[in-house]
C-alpha cells in the first residue's frame, strides 16, 4: 500500500506561494434544515488526484456535485483556475464528471456516447472522430466503438464512462465512487490504470470514495470528511501515520485506541498513563494539551511486536497479556491479546516463516507486547 | 396438499376467465350467425360483416371515432407527458401534490360527473365566448383528452421514476443545455412509454360512451354512441358484427401497449442483470 508515486512528485501544498487550482472557500450547503456541507474550505492543486473520503452521508458527494454545478452552494464560493464558477451552470463549466452508475446513454453506441460532449461544442466532424478514436484507444476500447452500452461488461462500461468524461479535456475531472461497481481483482487493476491515465493527461482529479484502500492507492492527498466537515487533509501517509483525531485514526485502517492521562509533557516527548493499558506510553512527539488532560493514544496493530520473553530493561511501551484469538490470513496473522485489565489488543505480524516453521505463538500463551516510542500517536479529540 | 391447491387455483382461474370473457365470446359467436334472430343459431355466415361494409352511418361513425381517438391520443399524450415530467422531475415544487391529485383524479371520477360537468362548461363557454360553436367533434375530443390524459401521465411518470437521473445530469455535464438534454436523452429513452400511453389514450377514446353521449351533438355520433342508440331499437345481428370489430381494435391497442411496456421492462431487467453480472 506504500505510495511510491509521491516520492518523485512535487508537493505544491507544502509551498505557501503556490496558487491553488481549485479553491473551495467557506462552502456551505443546506437542504432545508439539514446541513449537508458545513463551511468547507479546501485548496486543490493542479495535477493532483484529490480523494474525498468519508462514510455515507458525510457530505462528500454533495461537495462533488457542487463542483460539477448540479447543486448550488447555500454560502461560499468555488473557483477553478482563477475563475469563479459558483454560479456557472454545469453545461458551461470546464469540468466533467464520471458518475457512479456510469450513466452511459443506453440508446447510443460507445462511439456516440463518447462523441456526445464534442457534438455539444459543435466541433467539425473530422476532429470529433479523431478525438473519440484517440480516447477510445487510451482506454483500450477501440474495437467496441459500435457496441451498445448493455453489450458491455462492467469494467468496459467503466472505461467508456472514463473516456466520455475525459474527451472534452476538462480542467477538472470529478469521479464519484469510480470503482465501487467493480469486483476486487478488477478494482485493483483499474486503480493503477486510472493513475496512469491521469499522469498521461495531467488532468486534475477529484475522487469521491468511501473505500479507504482506494483512497490510499489513488490519492496524492486525501480529505477525510465526517458530519459535513473536512476533518483532516493530508497525503495518505500523513493521514495513516499522523491521524489528527480519533475519528480519522479509526476510519483509516485499524487501530488500538487507549484513553489516558498526560503525566509528562516535554517538547520532544510525552508520557501518557493509561488505565486501559495498565502501563505508560512514551511517545516521541510533543502534544499541545494541558498537563493531566485526558488524551487518546492510537497504536496501529502492525507496529506492535509480540514476544514470548520480557523485553530487556525497564521502562514504558510494554505490556503483558494472553493470546485469546489468532486469525491466519496467509500473508499475515492477526493476534488478539487480552491485557491484565481485560482490554483486547489487536496485533498483526507478517508471516515471514512458513506455518510449519514451528515456534509460532499459539492460543492461551503468555506474551509481551512492545513498540517503539515513535509508533503511538497521541490525539486530543 | 400442493396438488389440491393447484386444482383450486385452476378452478378459480377458469371461473374468472369464464366470467370475464364468455359474454364477449358469445357476442363474437353470434356475429357469425346466419339467422336474423339474434338468439337463434341459424348456421355460420359472414353476411353481417358484409352488411356492415355497406352501412353508411356505421362507416361514418367509425371514421369519426377514429379521427377523435387519434386527435385525443395525440393531445392527451402531449399534455400527459408534460404533466408526468413535471411530477417526476421538477422536485418538490409548491402545489405538486395538488397537481398530482388533479391529474389523476379522472381515473376515479364517475364518468357521469365528468360528462355532465364538461357539458355545463361547454354550454357556458358558448354563451360567453361563442366557442365551441355547438357540440360535435371538437367538444368530444376535448372531453376525451381531459380524462385520458390522466392515464398517459401515470404511464410516463412511472417510467421517469425508474429512469436514472444521472443520465440527464451526464448530458448537462457534457455541455448540453436543458432543452437539448430533453430531446436528445430523456425523450428517446422514455419513447416506448409515451407510445404505450398514446395507444392507451386511443383505446379509451375509441370505446367511450358515457362522456361522449353528454358532449356530442347532432350528426356527431361515434361508434359506441351509434351502437347504443341502435340497441334501444332491439338487438340486431349486425351490431354483433360491429361490436366484434370494436373489440378487436381495442384488443390490438391494449396488447400493443402491454407489449411495449413489457419489452421495456424486460430490457431494463436485462440491463440490471448485465450490470450485476458484467463485472468481470
Amino acid at each position: 500500500m506504500a505510495n511510491a508515486r509521491q516520492d518523485h512528485r512535487s508537493e505544491p501544498w507544502k509551498d505557501p506561494g503556490a496558487t491553488p487550482y481549485v479553491r473551495i472557500d467557506k462552502v456551505t450547503k443546506k437542504f432545508g434544515d439539514f446541513v449537508a456541507v458545513d463551511d468547507v474550505t479546501l485548496n486543490i492543486y493542479r495535477g493532483e488526484i484529490f480523494c474525498l473520503l468519508g462514510g455515507s452521508g458525510c457530505g462528500k458527494t454533495t461537495l462533488l456535485r457542487m463542483m460539477a454545478g448540479f447543486e448550488a452552494p447555500t454560502a461560499g464560493s468555488i473557483s477553478l483556475d482563477g475563475v469563479d464558477i459558483t454560479a456557472m451552470p454545469p453545461y458551461e463549466r470546464p469540468v466533467n464528471m464520471m458518475f457512479q452508475s456510469y450513466a452511459l446513454f443506453p440508446h447510443m453506441t460507445v462511439q456516440k456516447n463518447v462523441a456526445f460532449g464534442l457534438h455539444q461544442d459543435k466541433l467539425p466532424k473530422s476532429e470529433i472522430d479523431a478525438r473519440v478514436a484517440e480516447m477510445l484507444k487510451l482506454v483500450r476500447m477501440e474495437q467496441f466503438a459500435s457496441r451498445a452500452p448493455h453489450q458491455l461488461s462492467g469494467g468496459q462500461r467503466q472505461r467508456v464512462a472514463l473516456a466520455r468524461s475525459l474527451v472534452k479535456r476538462p480542467k477538472l475531472l470529478l469521479l464519484d465512487e469510480p470503482l465501487a461497481a467493480l469486483d476486487k481483482k478488477l478494482r485493483e487493476h483499474t486503480q493503477f490504470e486510472l493513475i496512469n491515465i491521469q499522469e498521461t493527461l495531467g488532468v486534475t482529479f477529484v475522487v469521491v470514495t468511501h473505500d479507504q484502500e482506494e483512497a490510499m492507492t489513488l490519492a496524492s492527498r486525501i480529505g477525510v470528511m465526517n458530519h459535513s466537515e473536512i476533518v483532516q487533509v493530508g497525503t495518505p501517509a500523513d493521514i495513516y501515520e499522523y491521524p489528527g483525531s480519533r475519528f480519522v485514526a479509526d476510519f483509516i485502517g485499524s487501530v488500538n485506541m487507549f484513553e489516558g492521562r498526560l503525566i509528562e509533557d516535554e517538547p520532544y516527548y510525552v508520557r501518557v498513563e493509561s488505565a486501559d493499558l495498565g502501563g505508560v506510553f512514551h511517545v516521541s512527539h510533543g502534544v499541545s494539551a494541558a498537563p493531566n488532560a485526558t488524551v487518546w493514544v492510537a497504536l496501529r496493530p502492525e507496529k506492535i511486536h509480540i514476544l514470548r520473553d520480557r523485553p530487556d530493561g525497564e521502562g514504558d511501551n510494554r505490556v503483558a497479556g494472553v493470546v485469546t484469538e489468532i486469525a491466519y490470513l496467509g500473508d499475515q496473522s492477526i493476534y488478539f491479546v487480552r491485557l491484565a485489565g481485560g482490554r483486547l489488543v489487536r496485533v498483526t505480524q507478517p508471516n515471514i516463516l512458513r506455518q510449519s516453521g514451528g515456534g509460532r505463538i499459539s492460543w492461551d500463551e503468555q506474551v509481551w507486547l512492545s513498540w517503539d516510542s515513535s509508533s503511538p500517536v497521541v490525539v486530543t479529540q | 396438499m400442493n396438488q389440491r391447491r393447484s386444482f383450486f387455483v385452476l378452478t378459480m382461474m377458469v371461473f374468472g376467465f369464464a366470467f370475464l370473457y364468455i359474454p364477449i365470446l358469445s357476442l363474437i359467436v353470434y356475429s357469425f350467425n346466419e339467422s336474423r334472430l339474434v338468439t337463434v343459431w341459424g348456421g355460420f355466415s359472414t353476411k353481417w360483416y358484409v352488411a356492415l361494409l355497406h352501412n353508411e352511418p356505421v362507416k361514418q361513425a367509425a371514421w369519426l371515432s377514429f379521427r377523435i381517438a387519434t386527435m385525443n391520443a395525440t393531445g392527451a399524450t402531449i399534455l400527459g407527458t408534460l404533466a408526468g415530467l413535471a411530477l417526476a422531475r421538477f422536485g418538490r415544487f409548491r402545489s405538486r401534490s395538488l397537481l398530482a391529485g388533479l391529474t389523476t383524479a379522472p381515473l376515479v371520477m364517475p364518468e357521469v360527473i365528468t360528462g355532465l360537468s364538461m357539458l355545463l362548461l361547454f354550454v357556458a363557454m358558448e354563451q360567453v365566448f361563442h366557442w365551441p360553436d355547438g357540440r360535435g367533434i371538437t367538444t368530444i375530443t376535448i372531453a376525451h383528452i381531459t380524462f385520458s390524459m390522466a392515464y398517459v401521465t401515470v404511464v410516463v411518470q412511472s417510467r421517469l421514476a425508474t429512469l436514472d437521473e444521472s443520465l440527464e445530469e451526464a448530458a448537462l455535464d457534457l455541455g448540453a443545455r436543458p432543452a437539448k438534454v430533453f430531446f436528445l436523452i430523456t425523450l428517446p429513452i422514455i419513447m416506448p412509454a409515451i407510445l404505450a400511453g398514446w395507444l392507451l389514450a386511443f383505446t379509451l377514446s375509441w370505446d367511450d360512451l358515457v362522456i361522449t353521449s353528454f358532449v356530442n351533438g347532432p350528426g356527431s355520433s361515434t361508434l359506441p354512441v351509434l351502437i347504443f342508440s341502435k340497441m334501444r331499437l332491439g338487438v340486431s345481428p349486425d351490431i354483433n358484427a360491429l361490436a366484434t370489430v370494436l373489440v378487436l381494435i381495442v384488443t390490438v391497442g391494449i396488447v400493443a401497449a402491454g407489449l411495449l411496456m413489457a419489452r421495456q421492462q424486460k430490457r431494463r431487467d436485462l440491463d440490471v442483470q448485465q450490470a450485476v453480472a458484467g463485472n468481470q
